[in-house]
Parts: C-alpha cells; structure tokens; sequence
C-alpha cells in the first residue's frame, strides 16, 4: 500500500462561494434572512478586543503605587504599548460570546479520531484549583511541598502500573515534548552503551571528542511507519535521526517481515503507535519488539491510544521501552482549545536510568526533587520509587517540575475510575466504536475490511466514489447535523480517511442518533444531494473559511490601518 | 462508575449488533501470551467525596502561598488574577474544545488566539507572535534552533544572566540536535562581556531581560554586535509584566523574544501549566514553530480565523517541519489574554509601576537589616541579596531560606538550588516582590531576617 500523499489537502482548499447575497436569502426554507445587526437570536458577532476596547479602559481595581524611586536605570518605557482594556462587564460579554462560538465536548459528542475527546469531570478542575496544589510556588522549599511530590509520585505509581513498565519520567509538557524525551532517553542509551563498550567515551553532556566519536559511532536511522503521527517523524529529525518509513501491510498493520527487512546496523529505534492509526491493534507486537530488541535497538511506543488498553494489554508485556502518554486524552484532563496537555514517559528498565531532570525520590520519610544531574547517579540504585532509577539524566526538557495542574486532575480521575473502572472505560471505548462501526458497515466502506477495531473506527471515502462529495465535503455536513466532524484525512495510508473515536463518555442513545445521522448523510451523498455537502456548514457561526487566502497574505495580528 | 453512561444492558445489546458473544472477542487481536487480566493492584473506583477527601489531605501538607509571605520568583511569580479570568475559562465551550482544527465552528478559540498574537507583538515590541508554546524554557529553547534555521549556523551564545533552567533546557536540545550552545559564567552584576564572544559562526546570542539575578541591561549594543555578525538576538523575558513599565526588546533591535506568560492570568501551579510567548519579526514568520493564526474571510466575505502556514507543522510536513510541536498552552493563553483585557493599557502600567515600587521598598527594607547586601543597582521586581553572619562571615542561601520557613515566611531561591555546586553564589538569595505583597509582609520578613542572620 503506497502511501497516500494527496489524501489531506496541503495547500488548503478555497471556500466555495455559496452564491450571491440576494441568493443567500432565498436560498431554501431553511436560511434565515439577513438581520440589520448581523446577528441571529442567540447566535451574536463579536468584534476583535482591539475594536471595542480603548487605552482608557481598566477592569480592575488596583490599589495606587507605593511612592518610589525607580531603579529602571535609563530603560523605563516611554512610549505606549497599545494595550486596549475593557471594563469587567465588557470582558465578561466579550469572551462568553466569543465562547459561545465554540463547539465543546461538553456541548455534543466530538467524534475526533487519536484525540480522545472524552468527558472532562468537574471534580478534576476543583481539585486542581485546592490552594495547597494551585497556589504553590515551584521553588519553594521542598519541606513546604511534600503533598504536591507525593502526588506526583502517586500518579507517576499509577501509570507505571496500568503501563507495566520500570520507571516514568513526568515533566514532558505534551505528547509531542514526551516523544522528545523517549527518543533522548534512547540516544542517550546507545551512547551509553558506546561508552561501556570501549567504542567511544564521554557522555553526550560534554563536547569532547570522544563524545563526539560517540555521536559518529552511534545508530543514526528510526523507522517510522506510514500511519504514524507526524510528531513521531519530526521529533526523530529534530534529534538529527534519520527516518525510514515502514510499509503497512494491506491490513492496516505493520507486520513483523516489513520491520526485519528494514532493519540494519544503523537502526537506532522504532516509533510504533499501538493501537495503530488505523484503529487496531498491532498483533505482530511482540515479535517486532523482539526483532529490534535484537538488533540492538529500541522500541518507542506512541501512546497516544492508550485509552484503548487498560487492563487488557501492558505496553511493559509488549516489550515497549518508552511511551509517551497524553494525560489530556486517556486521562481526561480538558484539552482547552489546544492545550495545556501533559505528556509523561513511562520507561523500561533499560531507558529508566536516563530519564531527565527533575525526578523524584522516597528520602527518609518523605519525597525529594532531584534537580540536577551531577550527582544524580547516587539515587541510581533502589527502585523504592517508579523514578528512583534514573542514575544518569539525559538532561533537562522544562523548567520546572512538569504540568502540576493536569497531574492532579489526572489522578483524580484515575482515583475515581479506579483500576476496575479504568478496565471498563477501555472496554467500553472499543464497543463504542465498534458499535458505530457495526451501524455504518452497509453504507460507507472500511478500508481493511469488516472486522473489529480498537477504540476508534476508521473508513476512507470509496463509498463517496461517483458522488462529488469529498470527505472535507461530509465532515462540512456533518458541522450542520449538530456534530464535530471525525478527524480528517489521517491516517495518511487511507484514501480521504475517516477516523471516528467515539470514547467510552457516549451514551448507547447518543451513538444511535450519530449513527442514524451519518447514515442519512451518506444516503443523500449517494442520491446526489451535492449542494447539501458542498455548501456546508450553513448553519454554524461562519460558512468555510478562505485558507488559502489566510496563507498567501498572512494577516496574524490586529493592525489598525489593516481594517478591510 | 459515574462517568460511564452504558449499562450492562445496553452492553449486551450492543455486543448483539457488533456481533460479538463477549467483550474479549473485540480485543481478539491482542496476542494471547500478553494479555492483561485487569488492574487489580490498583483501588477500586471511588466516589466524588472519598476522592476529594483525599486529595483534600494531600493539598493540605503544602504550604499555600496564600497563607504566608511569599517573595519567591525565579521564573514564576505569584499574581493576583481576578476572579473573571477564572470563570471565563471554566466555560465549558473554550474548556472542552479541541484545537480549532474545523474553524467554523471554533471562532471562539481561534479569535482569543488571534487576539492574544497581537497582545504578545505589542508588548514584546516585534512583529508577529505564535498562538503560544509550552512555557518559558522550551519557548527559548524553539527559538535557539528557530536562530539556527534562519541563519544556517549552529552556535549559540547564552548569557550568563540566563535562567540556569532555561540554559539547561537550551544545553539539552542543542546537545541531541548537534548544536553547540556557549554559555557565559553567572554573574550576578551582570559584567560579563558578550559582544566579544559573537563572531561570524554565531546564529543567536540569548540575553535574559531582566536577568536571572534582577538586573537590567540595555541590549542595544549587543543587538547591534549580533546584527554586525548576522547573528540573530533572543531576548528571554521571564517576567512579563516587566515590560508594562520597561522598554520592550523590539525597540532595543530584538529579532525574536520569547518568555513566560505565566505571571498574567495564570496561577503558580507548583511549576505548569503554564504558557510560553514567542514573537519574532515579520521576515523570520516561516521559521516559527507552533501554531498561527490568521485572519481570512468565509464563503460569504465575513472575517473569520483559521489556524494558517500549516506547512511548516508537523502533520504536514512530518520529518521537515520546523519542530514536533503540535497542543499548545491555550487555555493557558486565553487566561492571558482575559487577564490583559481586563488590564489595558492603563491597568499593566500601573500593576507594573507598584510591583516596582513593592520590590523597592523591601530592597530598602531589607538593605537596613545587618548582614545584607542588596547587590542590584537595577531591578524590576526581583533582585538578589547577598546573607552573611556575624563579622561578615558567608552565610549558605539555602539554610537562611530554610529557617524563614520556620519563622511563616516564603523569602525567595537560593542562588544555589538553580546552581548547585557553585561556592560563588552560595550566600545569593533571589528575592521577588509582586502587588500582593503588603507592609505588613515586608516588615514581618524583614525581623525574620534579622532574627535568622543575627
């Protein structure tokens, strides 16, 4: 299967003009004419801060200056910012309009394939805002943070666990900078092991020449199979790795073969997703982790769908030696419109003593922050703690101790799901899918076949064939049908892919009215309802977007003389 | 369990349609030999209350910055943020969104971001500004390689001013990613002499502003070595509402500045989240990592936004892009964004003028108490005291730190904890002083002090 490279529109489509305005208004029934304000009922333009704002405006109540000699030396500012304020009020209809623009999983289910768009519970948030986690300072004396280390140790406890791996490295602020952090540990491992062998000496940390001659000797090439995640690839070039890609196999899966074919003396690492992109699970698991094991290198596992899992399969048991795992998807914790996510490593015995700064160890009775690697080798020894093992850090990814705030809320959760309830979120996220899957099978059309997925399904567009509705097209339509459209046009593999993640948050009555909508939509896409796909969204707060336009003269900030 | 709404019903009728005779048959796939039988050495799943007691129990062995004196900042400052800022997060349609993949029905997200790009340029001083990264420290640490990319070289010159943290997260980087990154002695007078160590190799020189010790420099000069070279000047701002009352790294000649938003409309956190800045001139766009937004028109001419130069990101260019990132800070910057709403023009150049005035007043209060030394001529809110003991004698930073806390008060870092095994540094303690810090809070550190030192 050859990879799929004009599946995903990269140079973004222009939008489609849906006719004139006199049309627009007497374009069916169901469109509402123009109002004099622009707005429709409950549905209100808001303009940008900067036109509705002005450098006057303060909406808070500061109390007046302590009188002063300033000791700005000679670099006090001097000429305005620009800065509009707004009164609270005007903040507070600002920003509740603008919010009312948002689709929201706590608003409708939000079918968004590798993204894990489950239920946020509220209890996360209060938890995460008691004083003692919210209001601590990250420096402050470690005697006056012990709650705060040992939750941290507590949930790495947890992940470790529910992963069946060594150890964990908790400060990667996100999927993509957890990835960084596993495919350091692994580099620094070979040099490491460069080292020990008398090939090369110095460790990484220093520019000697023998660390050097370590970097040359050491293996330079990770494969990459076709499905994965962009972010896999480009953090495996942003480390100087050379990326190989692996062919899927006609079923969707990278088989064992395919992976001993592309190995060779040069092979540092490979970066699997499991379950894979396609939605389903990697049978020949454990024999590729074998075959790299063999070769002398390293297993990095994409966790990313992790959510699918827990309880029935250990990534420690597979032979993974670093996972990456998105506390913001699994674990629930709100994804913000874009983050903050949290992305902590779980590592093998093999990587664990490489795991970067800070970490954290039982010290007498209570827990210490190890901030610096010099001398870190001292904690090397015990495993007392799932991070007491890193005897040798790579370095540091972060300033600090990693994202505190979605610790708690993920470990809140956890506590509240338990391990019997995380067992059944898994359980129930799969049926999920595979009951969206079982009410569309007759209509649109699964590119490996009909057989049971993992916990998101995943179709391409051939049921579209003939019809002029592309996939962009249905994801539109979906938009008016009231739902947030399935992720588009990933995997790459797949022609005009479809990947449907419904989680485990779905009620069986909400997964029957999903489906009875897409069924209807694929319907009228195959008797030649065009117009419906192809002008879609009508009914959202703006019709398609120009983003070619948007890229050919980028506009990325507010200008007062720019106003069209 | 609460959170799941099918019942052992709705199950067997659902295994009914798929096909299925039990839940294994789905997980089929999952060779045999590595099959988990469940979690069973985890607890049980608990209720809302036992959860919250416990957690309630584990947030109670810290101590609040609420509840004492607190002059601790180094890179993370207790602000006061207005309950609006709060609420306005919470809303469940900018909590729960995703990334603003399909922009119809994201324009809340994407004109905050829009919103808080231009907040960023402005305050900065630079052209244009990414939708956010993940702090301060990967912020500097993107820009490095940013440098890299723009200039096709690949060495780095750091101010010894610079965060020992962020220096540590900028070594690492450049260690895996073949760079070099030359890092000047800490000084905490800020003497070190920069210029000289630009040269023709040179991608970027990364000066923080102001430096790690308090102290701000003029950057002119050093912008204009670098510029002479065609090096490219970073500028860190760790402090953001320094820049209410400091003039911005864009009129100094500033080519991309980066920093910690984290002090507008974010809480301490014990370290993150927290949300990085990153702005650069308009020539350098392309080279940005993160993600953009931009303005465009839809189908029907109306403004709208949309997520745009896509093809220097990950998803599409894979192992060419500018860097992996992909989730960004955003509720993080739409925090920040409300909170400078809320402020204006006006209500940043007045926050920033009392948390200078709050920091000179306890420079002054502090500089009365026998055995210390305020080493900063200049200082925004932070500056560095150096402790010493009867007749003079050296006192260790961190053991002083240590013994306020048992006197109620949160005095600051030791120099030592960001740089272990420096004899140099060892009496230095950072101190931060913010618009919650009331005369009272200064008087009470002062006597502590004195006690501690006497």
């Amino acid at each position: 299967m050859s990879m799929n490279k004009q599946g995903r529109p990269t140079t973004p489509a222009p939008a489609r003009s849906s006719g004139t305005a006199g049309d627009r208004n007497n374009g069916g029934g169901d469109v509402a004419p123009e109002t004099f304000s622009g707005n429709r009922g409950l549905s209100l333009e808001e303009p940008l801060l900067f036109e509705v704002g002005n450098l006057n405006s303060c909406g808070v109540d500061l109390p007046q200056p302590l009188d002063c000699a300033p000791r700005l030396g000679t670099l006090a500012r001097e000429t305005p910012i620009g800065l509009p304020g707004l009164s609270e009020p005007e903040t507070m209809r600002h920003y509740v309009r603008l919010s009312q623009k948002n689709y929201s999983i706590d608003g409708g289910l939000y079918p968004l394939g590798s993204c894990t768009m489950k239920h946020n519970p509220r209890l996360n948030e209060k938890m995460a805002r008691l004083p003692g986690f919210a209001d601590v300072h990250p420096l402050q004396p470690q005697k006056t943070v012990q709650g705060a280390l040992e939750l941290i140790e507590t949930l790495g406890g947890w992940l470790t666990e529910i992963t069946g791996m060594a150890a964990v490295a908790m400060s990667p602020k996100a999927g993509a900078h957890g990835e960084l952090c596993g495919m350091m540990a692994i580099k620094a491992a070979h040099l490491a092991k460069l080292k020990r062998s008398g090939t090369a000496g110095g460790a990484i940390a220093n520019n000697s020449a023998a660390a050097a001659a370590a970097v040359a000797a050491a293996p330079k090439t990770v494969l990459v199979p076709e499905s994965a995640h962009g972010t896999n690839p480009a953090t495996a070039a942003l480390i100087g790795y050379k990326v190989k890609t692996i062919p899927a196999d006609a079923d969707g899966t990278v088989r064992v073969d395919a992976v001993r074919a592309a190995i060779d003396d040069d092979t540092a690492a490979i970066m699997l997703t499991n379950p894979n992109t396609c939605g389903l699970f990697e049978r020949d698991i454990v024999e590729i982790a074998k075959a790299i094991h063999d070769a002398g290198a390293y297993f990095y596992c994409d966790g990313a769908n992790l959510n699918a899992i827990m309880g029935k399969a250990k990534p420690g048991d597979l032979g993974v030696d670093a996972m990456h795992i998105n506390l913001h998807k699994t674990f629930s914790t709100p994804h913000g419109g874009g983050g903050p996510g949290a992305g902590p490593v779980v590592l093998s015995e093999a990587l664990a003593p490489y795991a970067p700064v800070p970490f954290i160890v039982r010290d007498g009775g209570g827990f210490r922050l190890v901030e610096e690697a010099s001398g870190a080798h001292e904690y090397g020894t015990g495993h007392d703690t799932p991070q007491q093992n890193a005897a040798d850090p790579f370095g540091r990814l972060t300033a600090f101790h990693g994202q505190m705030g979605m610790f708690v809320r993920a470990l809140s959760y956890m506590m509240s799901h338990g391990g019997d309830g995380l067992q059944q979120a898994s359980e129930d996220a799969v049926l999920n899918a595979n009951y969206v899957r079982a009410g569309l099978r007759d209509l649109f059309s699964q590119p490996f076949g009909d057989k049971p997925c993992m916990h998101e399904v995943l179709f391409d567009d051939s049921f579209l064939a003939g019809t002029g509705v592309t996939t962009l097209d249905f994801a539109k339509a979906m938009i008016d049908e009231g739902y947030h459209p399935m992720t588009m046009y990933f995997p790459l593999v797949v022609h005009g892919a479809m990947l449907v993640e419904p989680t485990e948050s779905e009620s069986k009555h909400a997964l029957d009215e999903f489906i009875a909508s897409l069924r209807a939509l694929a319907i009228a896409a195959k008797a030649g309802d065009v117009d419906r796909f192809t002008s879609a969204p009508k009914f959202a707060p703006r019709k398609r977007l120009d983003e070619t336009r948007a890229a050919r003269s980028p506009r990325l900030r507010w200008q007062e003389d720019a106003s069209s | 369990m609460r959170y799941l709404p099918l019942s052992d019903d709705d199950r067997k009728a659902m295994l009914d349609a798929v096909g299925a005779s039990s839940i294994d048959d789905l997980f089929a796939d999952i060779p045999e030999a590595v099959r988990a039988d469940g979690l069973a050495d985890l607890p049980r799943t608990q209720g809302e209350m036992a959860v919250e007691a416990a957690l309630s129990k584990l947030a109670a062995k810290n101590v609040a910055a609420a509840v004492v004196p607190v002059f601790v900042g180094a890179g993370a400052y207790r602000h006061h943020v207005p309950a609006t800022v709060d609420h306005l997060i919470q809303r469940s349609e900018f909590l729960t969104s995703y990334t603003p993949y399909q922009p119809e029905i994201t324009q809340g997200t994407l004109q905050t971001l829009f919103e808080f790009q231009t907040q960023v340029a402005l305050l900065t001083g630079m052209e244009v500004a990414n939708a956010s990264m993940y702090d301060g420290s990967t912020a500097t640490g993107e820009a490095v390689l940013m440098a890299h990319r723009a200039t096709r070289r690949k060495r780095a010159v750091l101010s010894g001013g610079l965060h020992p943290h962020y220096r540590a997260v900028v070594e690492t980087l450049s260690d895996f990613a073949g760079m070099a990154a030359e890092t000047l002695a800490p000084d905490p007078l800020g003497r070190e002499d920069l210029i000289s160590q630009i040269n023709d190799e040179t991608s970027c020189v990364v000066v923080q502003y102001p430096s790690v010790f308090g102290t701000i420099q003029d950057l002119s000069d050093i912008a204009a070595a670098a510029h002479a070279q065609k090096a490219l000047l970073i500028v860190v701002v760790t402090e953001i509402i320094a820049l209410g009352a400091l003039k911005s790294p864009g009129d100094m000649g500033a080519d991309i500045v980066v920093g910690e938003g984290q002090s507008i409309g974010n809480g301490l956190n014990f370290g993150g989240p927290y949300v990085g800045l990153m702005a650069c001139r308009q020539k350098l766009v392309r080279q940005m990592p993160g993600r953009l937004c931009g303005e465009t028109v839809d189908a029907d001419g109306k403004r709208g936004f949309v997520l745009t130069l896509s093809t220097r990101e990950q998803h599409i260019r894979r192992e060419k892009a500018t860097s992996n990132i992909c989730t960004n800070s955003g509720l993080c910057a739409l925090a920040f964004t409300i909170h400078l709403s809320l402020l204006g023009e006006m209500g940043l150049r007045k926050l920033a003028t009392i948390n200078h005035a709050n920091a000179c007043a306890l420079a002054d209060r502090l500089a009365k108490v026998a055995g210390v030394d305020v080493l900063n001529e200049t200082f925004f809110n932070e500056f560095t005291i150096r402790v010493s003991g009867a007749g003079g004698a050296p006192r260790d930073g961190a053991e002083v730190i240590d013994a306020l806390v048992d006197k109620g008060i949160l005095g600051g870092v030791p120099v030592s904890r960001l740089l272990p095994g420096d004899e140099a540094v060892k009496d230095l303690i950072l101190v931060a002083s913010t618009e919650i810090n009331t005369d009272e809070d200064r008087a009470a550190y002062a006597a502590a002090l004195q006690d501690v030192l006497a």
